[in-house]
């Protein structure tokens, strides 16, 4: 399936790049999705957990994704 | 009808208040967050934001919902609206406003408000210094540990 991936801010800097089009196998979790962001360079400036969200909400890593949804990473918020 | 929005330009707190004033209404109680010179003992000259629009808006909806929830009886009317981009000294980066009957679930709401804001939506800064450095900086310090049940896993 191709989902796509979103980065945002300090996350968005370490990994040089807002957005990404992967293709992950079908049955992928939250979990696998992560797991390809951090298989990129620049990803040992993200932290153990980073928050995940599915289609702009916080989705737990073991949620089951499918074709064509956007997963993002959440930095540390700062808004206020 | 409550509001939320992401602006930015300049916030009209003003028209912010008035979205939620009615002759029904007996207190409106407002928070705004500026942009201060400091920040943890470095001279700030400005702060950028920036946000994940489409789910920053969905949660501050969902906080405007369960701040509702939370009142007996008619609900409070919240008007929210977080400016991104440059923000100078002083300008205001979030406006506040909840009007009721009663001043007590007026406050109570706005306070619960601005609370979940720092701790869930999907909104990010980054501090400009008189040295010329940038930074990002984050809400940890200043809202705790933030626990979103059935995230971390």
């Amino acid at each position: 399936m191709r989902v796509g991936l979103r980065l945002f801010a300090s996350y968005a800097d370490a990994l040089g790049t807002r957005s990404l089009d992967v293709t992950l196998a079908d049955g992928a979790t939250v979990r696998d999705a992560l797991a390809y962001v951090r298989a990129l360079p620049g990803a040992s400036a993200l932290p153990p957990a980073p928050l995940m969200a599915v289609n702009a909400e916080y989705a737990p890593l073991d949620q089951p994704l499918s074709h064509g949804d956007e997963v993002a990473l959440i930095p540390p918020v700062a808004g206020g | 009808m409550n509001h939320v929005a992401l602006v930015t330009e300049a916030i009209d707190v003003a028209a912010l208040l008035a979205r939620v004033s009615s002759p029904t209404v007996g207190a409106i109680a407002s928070f705004l967050g500026t942009v201060r010179n400091v920040n943890d003992n470095r001279a700030v000259t400005g702060i950028e934001y920036s946000a994940y629009e489409e789910m920053a808006e969905r949660e501050m909806r969902a906080i405007v919902a369960e701040a509702a929830a939370q009142v007996d009886g008619v609900p409070p009317r919240i008007a929210i609206e977080h400016r991104l981009g440059e923000l100078s000294l002083g300008d205001v980066s979030v406006a506040i406003a909840v009007s009721h009957a009663r001043r007590a679930p007026a406050l109570d709401a706005c306070r619960y408000v601005i609370e979940e804001l720092k701790k869930r939506v999907p909104i990010w800064k980054r501090e400009h210094y008189a040295d010329g450095s940038r930074a990002w900086v984050d809400n940890r310090n200043t809202v705790g540990a933030v626990e979103l049940p059935g995230v971390i896993g």
